[in-house]
């Protein structure tokens, strides 16, 4: 299985250089869509393969043939399996629904083109074993979702791709020169080679806490944290509906959350400061997000401020998690805030890409997103409607939909671990959370039809076939709270995150007999 | 502050030149140039850190000429993993900068001006 | 795009073709001399801005169309990924972007390396096609209300600028 890690992402490079020009031959129409489609469900059948492999046989992929510690390597542990699922499911969803989304826009096969890159670079940082591939695959998204938000090119959308990208290439500056000044220091690149040779040669020493500080500024923009999130609530709104779902549901978590998990986690031991500075971010986050979106009037301008918001939520339970290993808690307390980080993860990407998509439906049947012009929805568009409620009851935390299971398990694990202030923050934030989804569906699906929605009819099948499924998928990811499900899919991201924290000292054994096989893994 | 750590200073001083030019210039070129600057401060502090001089003389270039082996290479020639870093990232800042561009055409074939304190449509 | 003045484009005539031919010389010789795909593809791409910015547009695209310059950037792209996954095939030690060992000459020889000579010429076309694609895309770009040359602009079908 593991001679197949590069096809996820062969497979949608492949896509993205053929669809620019095939997509001349296939015209304006939905066709263009055939080819994504099946390649991304190639890539979901890969994934899904993938995920049922235990980790014992999925060892790392040396590319080229070349051996560790010199190769560039792929490597596919717990926690990359589950967000390569992730991002293979949703993706392919989301291409269903741009079948006939895309139709009020010109060039499908440059946007297909560019969709299949941005997937190329997801995969490509979610399997990257080391830190410059790492580097490579997130500016290969980022440049792809430069050019998606811009897809209109309306003056809006512009001004938006404007700003994300002179933020985003900063973000990915700084994470070059932390590169710079790791490899100045370990004299590696591989992801377990300097995890190895930090915890050999004396631990954080100055010149890494500076590269630490870059990594995180970095990726604290890529994944749209407080202070760092100013490009967030113009550029998701800015892009076509089904790429909203894609960079708020997917790319914040690929390139952003997951790379600060494996690298405070894996490369730099997890010690107690990051854990706090991960603590402090997600807070602020989680409070500000949800406090900037409470006023928001445009559909999607606060479906973006509630992204920032709930991944203030994941951040949190991993930095407190950190922080509870480094202080010496129980190690139970510690997976259960873990599990709670991972899930709330997974349970967002579905939710928010949900309901963008419906936002997208919405725009699409009525051609607004702000929400005094909208009324009756429910009414005239009853699935959508109907998804509608569905995303945003979990997105509040209703049971037994799954933003409930995740919240609940991120205030437990905070209240076993002696963090009661947070709790209570977080209770709070889930409330206003709620109050503002309350708002957006008395706004949108209650009421009189106003009269742009007098006009609106259903979407189109495909379009309702999408949004059916990503509502099913969150009435059942809630089973990923069931002991069996949870032991298959997120457990062994969460044996990856503790194992790499619990990495004993170097004794006296030489570094080449060291069994590091992966990123940070022991076997 | 030994003469050697100069080159690293002024590459982070080109650095944070590049970032006053994107932070605080209103005109949308100029913010262009400003990227490109951070962006090959980089570069270059990439080039200094593989930087190494054995034996004296002058540092060797990772050439395999047909005077040399292999091993002369590896032990005396300059480290040549962080010029393959550098020509990825030379890639891809052409990447961005032929993004930015276009986008700033089209900024101001919409907004009619390069002043970004003009373009406040979205806010809030 | 008008063209030059008649010295420039005299110029041109004598000069474009040993750039061109330069940039194909850094390409072949990627493996042995510094260089390589990308190096000789911005300059083989440089000879192909130099006869645009002469002899103007319309001239070029009959030369070289913008379909052209799209398709051999996909097919370039296309031939990198597939002498990648071409690595799986290799003997006793096959994956991807593996080389074949029974293919590696003596260093310093033109046939050498073995399948590295083939990707330093699919990324030189690539990286040639593109960036001329680039500049022709930058700087064939209409204003809204003039007349289009090239093909319409990205964006929504309903909005004004696609008029």
């Amino acid at each position: 299985m593991e001679n197949l890690l590069p096809l996820f992402v062969a497979i949608p490079l492949a896509g993205g250089f053929l669809m620019p020009v095939l997509g001349r031959f296939f015209g304006p129409g939905r066709s263009s869509a055939i080819l994504p489609i099946l390649m991304v469900a190639g890539v979901l059948v890969l994934a899904v393969r993938l995920v049922l492999l235990p980790d014992a046989q999925t060892p790392p992929y040396w590319m080229g043939a070349w051996d560790f510690p010199i190769g560039v390597s792929l490597v596919a542990d717990g926690l990359s399996k589950l967000v390569v699922l992730l991002v293979a499911l949703i993706s392919l969803l989301v291409l269903v629904f741009s079948m006939d989304y895309m139709t009020h826009y010109t060039h499908p096969g440059l946007y297909y083109g560019l969709f299949m890159l941005l997937l190329a670079g997801m995969n490509g940082v979610v399997l990257a074993g080391d830190l410059f591939n790492l580097f490579v695959f997130i500016e290969v998204a980022g440049i792809a979702s430069y050019a998606l938000v811009a897809f209109g090119t309306e003056a809006d959308e512009l001004e938006a791709a404007f700003k994300y990208l002179v933020l985003g290439s900063i973000a990915s500056t700084f994470v070059l020169v932390a590169i710079a000044i790791v490899y100045n220091v370990t004299g590696h690149l591989n992801l377990a080679k300097i995890a190895e040779a930090l915890r050999a040669g004396g631990g954080l020493t100055v010149p890494i806490y500076l590269a630490a500080a870059f990594l995180l500024m970095g990726f604290a923009l890529k994944a749209a944290l407080v202070p760092f999130h100013a490009w967030l609530p113009d550029a998701h709104p800015s892009a076509p509906a089904p790429i909203s779902a894609m960079l708020s549901g997917l790319l914040i978590k690929a390139c952003g959350v997951y790379v600060l998990f494996r690298l405070v986690f894996a490369v730099f031991a997890g010690a107690e400061v990051f854990g706090i500075i991960l603590v402090v971010l997600g807070t602020l986050s989680m409070v500000l997000g949800v406090l900037m979106a409470v006023g928001q009037w445009d559909f999607k301008r606060l479906l973006a401020y509630h992204s920032i918001s709930q991944m203030g939520y994941v951040v949190l339970a991993i930095g407190a998690a950190a922080v509870m290993q480094a202080r010496g808690l129980d190690d139970a307390v510690v997976a259960l805030a873990l599990f709670g980080g991972l899930f709330h993860l997974a349970n967002h990407a579905v939710f928010k890409s949900l309901l963008f998509l419906c936002s997208g439906s919405v725009e699409y049947a009525t051609g607004t997103r702000q929400l005094k012009l909208l009324g009756g929805v429910g009414r005239r568009m009853p699935v959508t409607g109907a998804c509608l409620r569905v995303a945003a009851l979990s997105i509040s935390g209703v049971p037994p939909l799954n933003g409930f299971w995740s919240k609940l398990i991120i205030v437990l694990a905070l209240v076993l671990g002696g963090f009661y202030t947070l709790a209570i923050i977080t209770v709070i934030v889930s409330f206003v959370t709620l109050l503002s989804f309350a708002k957006v569906q008395r706004y949108v699906l209650g009421g009189e039809p106003s009269e742009a929605t007098a006009r609106a009819r259903e979407v189109p099948f495909a379009m309702c076939l999408a949004s059916i499924f990503l509502a099913v998928l969150c009435l059942a990811s809630a089973l990923l709270v069931l002991p069996s499900v949870r032991e298959r899919l997120v457990d062994p991201a969460v044996a990856v995150l503790k194992a790499a924290v619990h990495l004993p000292p170097a004794s006296d054994a030489e570094p080449s007999t060291v069994a590091l096989d992966a990123a940070g893994r022991v076997p | 502050m030994t003469l050697h750590m100069l080159p690293y200073l002024l590459a982070f001083l080109l650095l944070v030149v590049g970032l006053y030019a994107l932070v605080a210039k209103r005109n949308v070129i100029k913010v262009i140039v400003g990227l490109l600057i951070m962006d090959y401060a980089v570069n270059l502090l990439l080039v200094l850190v593989g930087y190494r001089v054995v034996g004296g003389g002058a540092p060797m270039a990772p050439i395999l000429t047909p005077d040399l082996t292999p091993a002369d290479i590896a032990a005396r020639a300059v480290d040549p993993l962080p010029q393959a870093l550098i020509l990825t990232s030379i890639v891809i800042g052409l990447s961005v900068t032929a993004l930015v561009v276009a986008l700033a055409i089209r900024l101001y074939d919409r907004y009619g001006t390069f002043d970004t304190g003009r373009m406040r449509n979205l806010r809030g | 795009m008008r063209g030059m003045s008649l010295i420039v484009k005299n110029t041109t005539r004598l000069v474009a073709g040993f750039i061109a031919l330069f940039g194909a010389y850094i390409v072949l010789y990627g493996h042995v001399t510094p260089g390589g795909g990308f190096a000789g593809g911005v300059i083989v791409a440089g000879a192909l801005v130099l006869v645009v910015l002469a002899f103007g547009e319309r001239f070029s695209r009959e030369v070289i169309s913008h379909e052209v310059v799209r398709a051999s950037d996909a097919a370039g792209a296309l031939a990198f990924l597939g002498v990648a996954l071409f690595g799986y095939l290799a003997p006793n030690a096959g994956a991807f972007f593996a080389n074949f060992p029974d293919l590696l000459g003596t260093p310093g020889n033109l046939l050498s390396a073995g399948t590295i000579p083939i990707s330093n010429l699919a990324i030189g076309v690539k990286v040639g096609a593109g960036l001329f694609g680039v500049f022709l895309a930058l700087a064939l770009f209409r204003r809204r209300g003039e007349q289009r040359l090239m093909v319409p602009d990205a964006g929504r079908l309903d909005s004004e600028a696609q008029r």
